[in-house]
């Protein structure tokens, strides 16, 4: 350790570490515009300049690194009048221009040039002025606010890992721009917002719409994935205006995903549903609360009544609170049935009594960054989980391995070392070949079930199979299998996590099976058929969400889910709801009612309840309600004890969400560590042969399902800008050159993709990214919803 | 603007040459862009994709760089450059007349091109030859000691 005077203090530093990291440790702060803890010194702000003794000129803070017996001063004559010249230099190109800037009132330049600028300017020339770039619908650009501090230009290049925004120019011609104004499409542009030390990029949803100090922040938790990012949501007069980043180093860091910043935009929309809804005849009318409930009881005890509790179903997104889920499966269980379940898109359930209590991931989400070698599997990353996704850059920044096995070769943000694409019906036995090459290279051969061995004997793929295995093996306990929503969603997800599970009980790699959203919270508050809170045995096991609807109950409870989007096959679901004697739909919004609704009772938004989350490392956080239900609207947990108390059964007392969260800490742990291993299960190993769709005409080709980023909760599909991005805006199928030309496909024309349930007209992109054999046709969207969850499809071309 | 370009065999292989010598491809960018300029005339968004493709970056990585040099040309540009020095030995030595008398002759401003797309004109700083003052740089030749006569005979030289 060095020692290091700064200001007349005594501290000691680390050797290597600069002015700046020993002050702020210190507490001691130091202007700057261009420094930024988590990117690389630039040094070109120049605002950091401190007096060092023995210099013959100040130093930048930010880029000088402490030597022993450093003696600093920060508030000196010389350091001071260094910093307030920097600052007159910064000011003579900045527009006054405040009073209409959404930067004012949060701005780095405003409040330094008050802490630290002079009250005049000796600068009488002309300012100069910046064309605006158009750089997409979310981030606004006002470049002559610009003070070229690059930090936007670094974040692109380091952390996201496409660089979109360049200095491009030079000197008094410098400007921040995209090429050639083309839109900023990274899954985390907005972060550049919160960067920006100046008004130069702000967000274009939230523009014009308050000033910064009128805003009262509450702690929110995103629901749109499984990291389960903290959320300052901030709102004025009860209307949610924006989201920021809350700074989570174990979870987000100081980081928000483009999905978590601006989904609250459909919070506010038109769309809200803000009564309960009664069916009479072809319309809806709306009814009071009592009425409502009144309603829904009655007809789900006659149901119980007439034929059996069994005879309900509840499916409910993933999406939805700790204390939701816990309450919907008390309701279900207390009228005799298990059957309740929130994995919408999972079509493979054989694996169930094997699973652990819940998913998640055995590698804590800060220590991510330290493996030494990824598997990832069936996962576009990039899309689903947008900041473990920077993570794992940092993995292959620092020289660490990182393979794919996916059926399509995705896009990454870092570097890949090895990448296996095999086409969706060849991915369990390409993972079997990979643990059995890892289980031969380690001697344990034996230990590999025999149905693997065989599933793994069924192809050669050749070297890559050995690559991946190799360093597997080479990065042992530092090696990381993870298994993203591909493989959860797959016709054969239960082999894939049996292997996952597998090569983590016997040659001790770490795994993460990571569930859709906040479907840890799912199991562990018991809504699946199979477990109870808790994830204690059920011996009572109920129905699976694919069996509910497959079984065609008598009445469905639909909570949150929109029908052609959010579950696996939207054409089944829709049958069984026009079967259906009584459907009740729990919905934010007023277009995702199923049109076989008979009562609709509006929930509120993620914004307006006090709800808990866990996230896929096992970690309870808990969010704040931020504004008031919109109108009649009510959180999902106060509908739900209601109605237990309308329906007249027992322990549905709670007052607040707290007292929900106690009653299920009496049978869970909620801050006990997650084991996710699967037990070993011979059931679920067996590959399932791939269903041939029975429609003639065409080719048949194994369809690769994806849900596209904003595509994933109802909440997303409403937020209008993130629906105007280039993410947002192809219903395409895509295939190679070679299997579009083989299927007779004529430039510009249409294909039609058949399976039983129906056909799509789609336009084609050629996409060298898909293997032969296979065609991506994007799933949660409505557009491809007739096609069923089938992993097959026919494919012709179409004049 | 064309968006797509092929560069030629022969630049592709100076590229990769270039690319050899460091040990990261993106410090190759300023010899790519000299030699896809020689080739192209100048350096179109075609030729900056294509440039960014062989050495695995992004556009703008190679946008900051052609755009920060002086000598790329972003734009279509003539085929003979000139460049007349403006700087204090220069200007001391009459620049400006010699300026003028091309701004006169070739019917263009300083930055523009001739209609026929033979000459552009630019201005330079100083180009190190002040014992030769005025002087100016056409395409890669210094021509020093100017008079209007020898500006004419110069333009004549040109095809």
């Amino acid at each position: 350790m060095l020692k290091v005077e700064i200001n007349g203090q005594q501290f000691e530093a680390e050797p290597g570490s600069t002015i700046i990291e020993v002050a702020d440790n210190a507490g001691i702060y130091i202007p700057r515009f261009c420094y930024h803890e988590k990117l690389s010194v630039a040094a070109n702000c120049r605002m950091c300049l401190v007096e060092v003794e023995r210099a013959p000129k100040p130093l930048p803070a930010c880029a000088t690194p402490v030597t022993d017996g450093m003696v600093v001063q920060t508030l000196s004559d010389i350091a001071k009048q260094a910093q307030a010249d920097t600052m007159e230099f910064l000011l003579i190109n900045h527009p006054l221009d405040c009073p209409i800037c959404d930067q004012g009132g949060e701005c780095p330049l405003q409040d330094q040039a008050m802490g630290f600028g002079g009250s005049s300017s000796v600068f009488e020339e002309v300012k100069r002025s910046v064309d605006n770039v158009d750089i997409g619908p979310l981030i606004t650009t006002e470049m002559t606010r610009c003070i070229h501090c690059t930090r936007c230009v670094r974040f692109g290049e380091e952390v996201a890992g496409v660089m979109e925004l360049g200095a491009i120019g030079r000197g008094e011609d410098m400007k921040i721009s995209t090429f050639l104004g083309t839109s900023m499409d990274s899954e985390v542009s907005g972060n550049v917002i919160d960067l920006c030390p100046v008004g130069a990029l702000t967000s274009k949803p939230y523009r014009f719409t308050a000033r910064t100090w009128e805003l009262n922040g509450h702690k929110g938790i995103s629901p749109h994935d499984c990291l389960g990012s903290n959320l300052e949501i901030q709102e004025i007069g009860g209307v949610v205006k924006r989201v920021l980043p809350r700074d989570n180093e174990a979870v987000n860091e100081c980081w928000l995903s483009d999905r978590d910043r601006y989904s609250y935009e459909s919070v506010n929309s038109s769309d809200r549903l803000t009564m309960p809804l009664v069916r009479r005849g072809e319309n809806y009318q709306e009814i009071e609360w009592a009425e409502a409930l009144d309603l829904v009881s009655s007809k789900l005890m006659q149901i119980k009544e007439t034929w059996s509790g069994k005879e309900i179903g509840a499916i409910a997104s993933p999406t939805a609170s700790l204390e939701e889920f816990f309450l919907l499966q008390k309701i279900l269980r207390a009228l005799g049935s298990s059957n309740v379940d929130h994995r919408l898109r999972q079509q493979d359930f054989r694996d169930d009594l094997a699973a652990p209590v819940c998913p998640g991931t055995d590698v804590s989400i800060s220590k991510l960054q330290e493996l030494d070698g990824v598997l990832i599997v069936g996962s576009n990353i990039r899309k689903e989980l947008p900041l473990i996704s920077l993570r794992l850059r940092r993995v292959a920044q620092q020289g660490g391995e990182i393979a794919v096995l996916n059926p399509m070769s995705f896009d990454h943000n870092f570097a890949t070392t090895q990448e296996m694409i095999v086409k969706p019906s060849m991915m369990a036995i390409a993972f079997a070949s990979i643990a059995r090459k890892i289980a031969m290279a380690t001697g344990k051969e034996d230990l590999l079930p025999i149905d693997l061995v065989e599933l793994a004997t069924r192809h050669e793929f050749g070297i890559n199979v050995d690559a991946i295995a190799n360093s597997l093996i080479r990065n042992g306990t530092d090696a990381l299998i993870l298994l993203g929503q591909i493989g959860m969603n797959h016709p054969d997800a239960s082999t894939l996590r049996q292997i996952t599970s597998w090569l983590g009980v016997n040659c001790g790699i770490r795994i993460a099976i990571l569930p859709d959203a906040n479907g840890v919270a799912g199991w562990v508050a018991g809504c699946v058929p199979h477990r109870l809170p808790g994830g204690h045995s059920n011996s009572s096991p109920g129905l699976n969400c694919k069996k509910m609807i497959d079984q065609r109950l008598k009445a469905y409870v639909l909570y949150g889910v929109e029908v052609s989007n959010d579950y696996s096959d939207p054409v089944a679901l829709d049958t069984a709801l026009n079967e259906a004697e009584f459907v009740v739909s729990f919905s934010t919004f007023r277009s995702a009612v199923p049109e076989q609704a008979d009562v609709v009772l509006p929930l509120a938004a993620f914004t307006e309840i006090d709800a808990g989350y866990i996230n896929c490392e096992g970690v309870a956080q808990f969010a704040n309600a931020a504004v008031n239900p919109m109108g009649q609207s009510r959180p999902g947990w106060k509908i739900l004890r209601v109605l237990g108390n309308f329906l007249k059964l027992a322990g549905f007392d709670h007052v607040s969400s707290k007292d929900i969260i106690a009653e299920l800490e009496e049978v869970y742990d909620l801050s006990a560590p997650i084991s996710v291993r699967y037990k070993p299960d011979l059931q679920a190993i067996n590959h399932v042969v791939t269903q041939s769709a029975e429609v003639k005409n065409g080719k048949q080709l194994d369809r690769i399902i994806d849900v596209p980023v904003y595509s994933v909760d109802p909440t997303v599909r409403r937020a209008t800008a993130l629906q105007s991005t280039k993410d947002a805006d192809t219903v395409a199928l895509l295939a190679c050159a070679e299997e579009l030309e083989e299927l007779g496909f004529k430039h510009g024309g249409q294909i039609a993709v058949r399976s039983e349930t129906g056909e799509v007209m789609l336009p084609v992109q050629p996409d060298e990214r898909v293997p032969r054999g296979a065609v991506y046709v994007p799933a949660g969207l409505s557009e491809t919803s007739v096609l069923g969850s089938l992993s097959v499809v026919m494919v012709q071309a179409m004049e | 603007m064309e968006i797509d370009y092929q560069l030629s065999d022969d630049v592709r292989e100076k590229i990769e040459a270039e690319a050899n010598k460091y040990p990261s491809r993106r410090a190759a960018v300023k010899s790519a862009l000299r030699y896809a300029q020689q080739e192209h005339g100048w350096v179109s968004e075609g030729v900056v994709n294509a440039v960014a493709e062989l050495l695995s970056l992004q556009s703008i990585q190679v946008f900051e760089v052609a755009t920060f040099y002086d000598m790329f040309y972003t734009k279509p540009v003539g085929r003979h450059r000139i460049r007349v020095c403006t700087n204090v030995s220069c200007m001391l030595r009459g620049s400006t007349d010699v300026l003028n008398h091309l701004k006169e002759k070739l019917g263009v401003e300083v930055g523009e091109t001739t209609a026929d797309g033979k000459v552009a004109l630019f201005e330079a700083e100083c180009l190190g030859a002040c014992g030769g003052a005025p002087m100016l740089i056409c395409n890669n030749r210094y021509v020093e000691n100017l008079t209007p006569e020898g500006v004419d005979q110069l333009l004549s030289e040109l095809d």
